[in-house]
């Protein structure tokens, strides 16, 4: 339990030490999340398409210009 | 032939400056007027505003340049005539040099000559005036190059005002450094200071730079 | 004219973007490894670096900040220099996935870069008494986070994506070719107001208990900027293809 409190206490630096790497976790995480979450939504969102539209499977933006 | 077509060049954005007149007077009253701001901010305590008056000269001749840097290209974007430019025999790096010459004579220049000014104003003393104009006349064609990067990317984008300042103050930030510390060391009674060859340097390195990236960005923006 | 010939040649470059199947398939195949390189050096170098590495004999247990705060800084520069060299890619080869890593990394290396500041004060503010001080590589830093905030204003100004990408491209190597000069310059002007009473941090004697850390926490940072940007880059894969079908239905409607 004392080992615990003087881990947590830094050697009376914790204010700065902690705050440091909480600052870190968050940040990354918000960064890692916010990437994979968009990723997930647009290969949803494209498989919804190709789902409306199985004309479309293999065709993609330069033949439907053409045509 | 190149180079009447680029004297031509001048003399038009000169004549348009000109015809809308008082756009170098607007730069040069902005400059004094922001400068003469600080004193009511800092208090009038000679010693104090003699210690900062070179840094207070080039932040504001800094922000003074920016204020004209948008409209660079952006007349030309905007009717045209940049295409005609583009498709011209003289070459697009070459358009760009001579749109910063007259640029530069319609902002550096009056703000090089109004800075004696406002160094007599903060009290500079008499040994700081020969090399705040050495510093200045070295300093603020780098200014306008480097703005003139920034002015020919953010052509045509949304916001384009404001965005040009975020994009070309970071740039700015070795000009002010050499340029502050041209002045200081001389006013320590140092001689011989490297900050006015490294001025020189930046704007050696600046011409052909500024010149290749804003003619690449400029034939971006009319492709 | 020129309206329809924008139109094909933008679709045109979207297709190419459209099948980096080769990118897509090298990339699946590296990111279970690098996730997995990154949790376990995560781990390790978190345990490391705040229970078996020992407190400086200066600076106390302060110095675990700098298992995060430097290795964030590193990633800034790191974060720049591939952004710098997908930039080239794509000016000089055309090479359409040099711009897509750029744009992906960008707001990655804002945020390291952000890190890298906010820790630095953090660190500071027991070491020299203040949140800030004008320090010569924080200042560097400061100017590098502004770069970043430059480039991704620029890249999302314009309503054609792909000037945007243009524009931000030439940005970026004009930033890359001044950060020396900016680095060179923020040290001449500190040397100049030297400090008086401040202690400078410095990188602490390193000693070798402390570069087992460090080295595990540098290589989690760079594990992890791998795998957020071979999802960001994957992410604006599909986000280009989508805008592509989206305008293609409009047109053909």
């Amino acid at each position: 339990m004392d080992g615990l409190l003087s881990f947590l206490d830094m050697g009376g630096y914790a204010a700065f030490v902690w705050p440091c790497f909480a600052l870190a976790a968050v940040l990354m995480t918000w960064v890692f999340v916010g990437s994979h979450r968009e990723l997930k939504q647009r290969e949803r969102r494209m498989a919804q398409l190709r789902a409306l539209s199985p004309r479309r499977r293999r065709g993609d933006a330069g033949e439907e210009t053409a045509s | 032939m190149v180079g009447g077509a680029f004297g031509a060049l001048v003399a038009r954005d000169l004549r348009l400056a000109l015809r809308q007149r008082g756009d170098a007077l607007t730069v040069v009253l902005f400059f004094v007027l922001t400068a003469a701001l600080f004193p009511f901010g800092l208090g009038p305590e000679p010693n104090l505003l003699a210690r900062i008056a070179p840094g207070i000269v080039w932040v504001t001749a800094l922000l003074a340049v920016l204020l004209s840097l948008e409209r660079l290209f952006l007349a030309d974007y905007e009717d045209g005539t940049l295409e005609l430019l583009a498709q011209a025999p003289l070459p697009l790096e070459a358009v760009v040099l001579a749109k910063v010459l007259a640029h530069w004579l319609t902002s550096g220049l009056p703000v090089l000559a109004a800075a004696p000014l406002i160094g007599l104003l903060y009290g500079l003393p008499a040994e700081g005036y020969g090399v705040l104009l050495a510093a200045m006349a070295l300093g603020t064609p780098s200014l306008s190059l480097i703005g003139a990067i920034g002015a020919a990317v953010a052509l045509g984008a949304r916001r384009g005002g404001v965005l040009v300042p975020l994009l070309v103050l970071p740039l700015y930030v070795p000009v002010l450094i050499f340029g502050v510390s041209a002045i200081d060391t001389r006013l320590q009674g140092f001689e011989g200071d490297a900050s006015l060859l490294l001025l020189g340097a930046i704007l050696a390195a600046a011409l052909p730079l500024a010149a290749f990236a804003a003619a690449a960005a400029l034939r971006q923006a009319v492709e | 004219m020129s309206r329809a010939a924008t139109t094909v040649g933008e679709s045109r470059s979207l297709h190419r973007f459209a099948n980096p199947a080769r990118f897509v398939r090298i990339a699946d195949a590296v990111y279970p490894w690098a996730l997995a390189g990154m949790a376990v050096s995560f781990l390790i170098g978190l345990y490391l670096a705040l229970f078996a590495s020992p407190a400086d004999y200066q600076q106390g247990d302060t110095v675990r900040i700098m298992y995060v705060h430097v290795p964030a800084a590193w990633m800034a520069l790191f974060v720049y220099a591939t952004m710098a060299a997908g930039s080239a890619s794509y000016l000089i080869w055309r090479h359409p996935l040099g711009v897509v890593a750029a744009k992906a990394a960008a707001p990655v290396g804002a945020v390291f870069t952000f890190l890298a500041l906010a820790t630095g004060s953090l660190w500071g503010k027991p070491m020299w008494g203040t949140w800030w001080v004008w320090d010569a590589r924080l200042t560097s830093v400061l100017i590098l986070f502004f770069l970043y905030l430059g480039y991704i204003a620029l890249m999302n100004a314009f309503e054609n994506a792909e000037r945007g990408q243009k524009a931000a491209s030439l940005l970026c190597l004009v930033g890359v070719v001044n950060l020396p000069i900016i680095k060179f310059s923020v040290d001449w002007w500190n040397t100049l107001h030297q400090p008086a009473s401040v202690s400078r941090i410095g990188t602490p004697a390193i000693h070798e208990s402390m570069l087992w850390p460090l080295g595990l926490m540098a290589l989690a940072f760079t594990l992890y900027f791998l795998v957020v940007l071979i999802t960001r880059m994957k992410s604006e894969l599909l986000g280009a293809r989508l805008r592509a079908l989206g305008a293609a239905a409009a047109e053909g409607r």
